[in-house]
């Protein structure tokens, strides 16, 4: 399962992570994030997460979020890495294209 | 050998899935790079019928899907990479793998065109959008550009009002093709305000990693000029996705695939053709839909006649 995370558990849980993190900024009523969100729940499913931790940011919940990693189009998945962002995927693409982008942190 | 393999995955493509599977014919769909098609990127659908109080794009296309798989259809999550003709039927290859069938229904559709601009390639998602549904909620009390002059452009910029302080809509020309409902509908709020005769030349903020503003050229005095905006949108038509059957199959003078008319066939046996990738006059889920029956039943009628 992916994590949710939260304004409130977002420090914790992902800028304070000793692994790199996946971001999927996603929300109801974007039809590509419907697309998009169980190819991420099936990665989460799969991959190790000692090497690579998948979670959700609903951005309606969340608007603070968003702001202040400049998401400006859903979905757009963020990979933070001891605090900092280092990777930005826009869009919703096939599973094994995005497990392709992926590839770096999952070595 | 399969009965059928159906390309593409919008409202064509599953109303073409439903009437193949119900007639025992285990049709098999690619779904492709967008599952669903153009109307996952759209909200409420009120002109569909059968949905008395509208429904969202979204649904509609998840419940399309399910309706088809209900019914034997083999459902495959990727792009097709090539169709062929072979002895007896087609050859079509994904992801590597080969997939022969004596029938081919083509429902790839059309996308939605880009302002083809460098700029625009690179501030993808960092406030140039491909989808006022999905991303107007980022421009709250901020100001937008949305390119185009069609009905489509007029109902986006007055979807984005919701959200944004300020829309611009920039067209080429003096006057909309958009019909006359919609265009007094955009003349009417207050928020949105009309750049006529110019084209976004530019998109700027490339240096800063998101969109602070474009360049313009006046079409008429060839002048240019710039603007501070926060996001560009554009609604300027569509491409139907033909790539896949580029010197396979017959296009009409609009690079659309053509089919003899009343029907689905294209100009080779056993090829169908069905909604947007076949239709640039309509263009609506409910003709696409149709035509998707249209298109199981012609590949019904034509296995027979080969037995």
């Amino acid at each position: 399962m992916a994590h949710i995370f939260t304004e409130a558990n977002f420090q914790a849980e992902v800028l304070s992570s000793p692994v790199p993190v996946l971001v999927d900024f996603w929300a109801e009523w974007c039809g590509p994030c419907r697309v998009l969100g169980p190819i991420i729940e099936e990665i989460a499913s799969e991959v190790d997460e000692s090497k690579l931790k998948i979670g959700k940011v609903n951005v309606d919940q969340n608007a603070h979020l968003s702001t202040e990693h400049r998401v400006l189009s859903i979905p757009t998945m963020l990979i933070f890495k001891g605090g900092q962002e280092v990777g930005k995927i826009v869009g919703s693409m096939p599973k094994e294209e995005l497990l392709a982008k992926l590839a770096p942190y999952l070595a | 050998m399969h009965n059928t393999i159906i390309i593409g995955s919008g409202p064509a493509g599953w109303t073409a899935a439903i009437y193949a599977a119900r007639a025992d014919l285990k049709p098999m769909v690619f779904e492709g790079y967008e599952p669903g098609g153009q109307l996952m990127t759209t909200t409420e659908v009120e002109n569909f019928p059968g949905f008395e109080h509208g429904i969202q794009g979204p649904d509609l296309m998840s419940v399309m899907r399910k309706q088809a798989k209900r019914f034997e259809t083999e459902i495959i999550s990727a792009m097709v990479d090539s169709v062929k003709q072979i002895d007896g039927g087609f050859e079509v290859v994904s992801k590597g793998q080969t997939y022969q069938s004596k029938t081919v229904i083509l429902s790839t559709g059309a996308t939605a065109r880009r302002l083809g601009l460098e700029s625009e390639k690179a501030l993808y998602g960092n406030g140039v959008s491909a989808c006022a549904t999905c991303d107007g909620f980022f421009f709250k009390g901020k100001n937008v550009i949305i390119v185009g002059g069609g009905d489509s452009a007029m109902e986006e910029a007055t979807f984005l009002t919701r959200f944004a302080e300020k829309v611009f809509i920039v067209h080429r020309r003096e006057e909309f093709r958009a019909s006359k409902i919609m265009q007094e509908r955009v003349k009417a709020n207050s928020k949105i305000e009309l750049i006529l005769n110019s084209e976004v030349i530019e998109i700027l903020g490339v240096d800063v990693g998101h969109v602070t503003g474009v360049k313009l050229r006046n079409t008429v005095s060839g002048e240019t000029s710039e603007m501070n905006i926060d996001g560009v949108f554009a609604s300027i038509g569509h491409e139907p996705n033909v790539a896949l059957v580029k010197g396979l199959v017959d296009l009409d003078e609009k690079g659309y695939v053509k089919t003899i008319p009343g029907t689905s066939q294209t100009n080779i046996k056993g090829l169908f053709a069905c909604g947007d990738v076949q239709d640039s006059r309509y263009r609506q889920a409910i003709t696409a839909a149709g035509s998707g029956c249209m298109a199981a039943l012609d590949v019904e009628k034509f296995l027979a006649g080969h037995e």
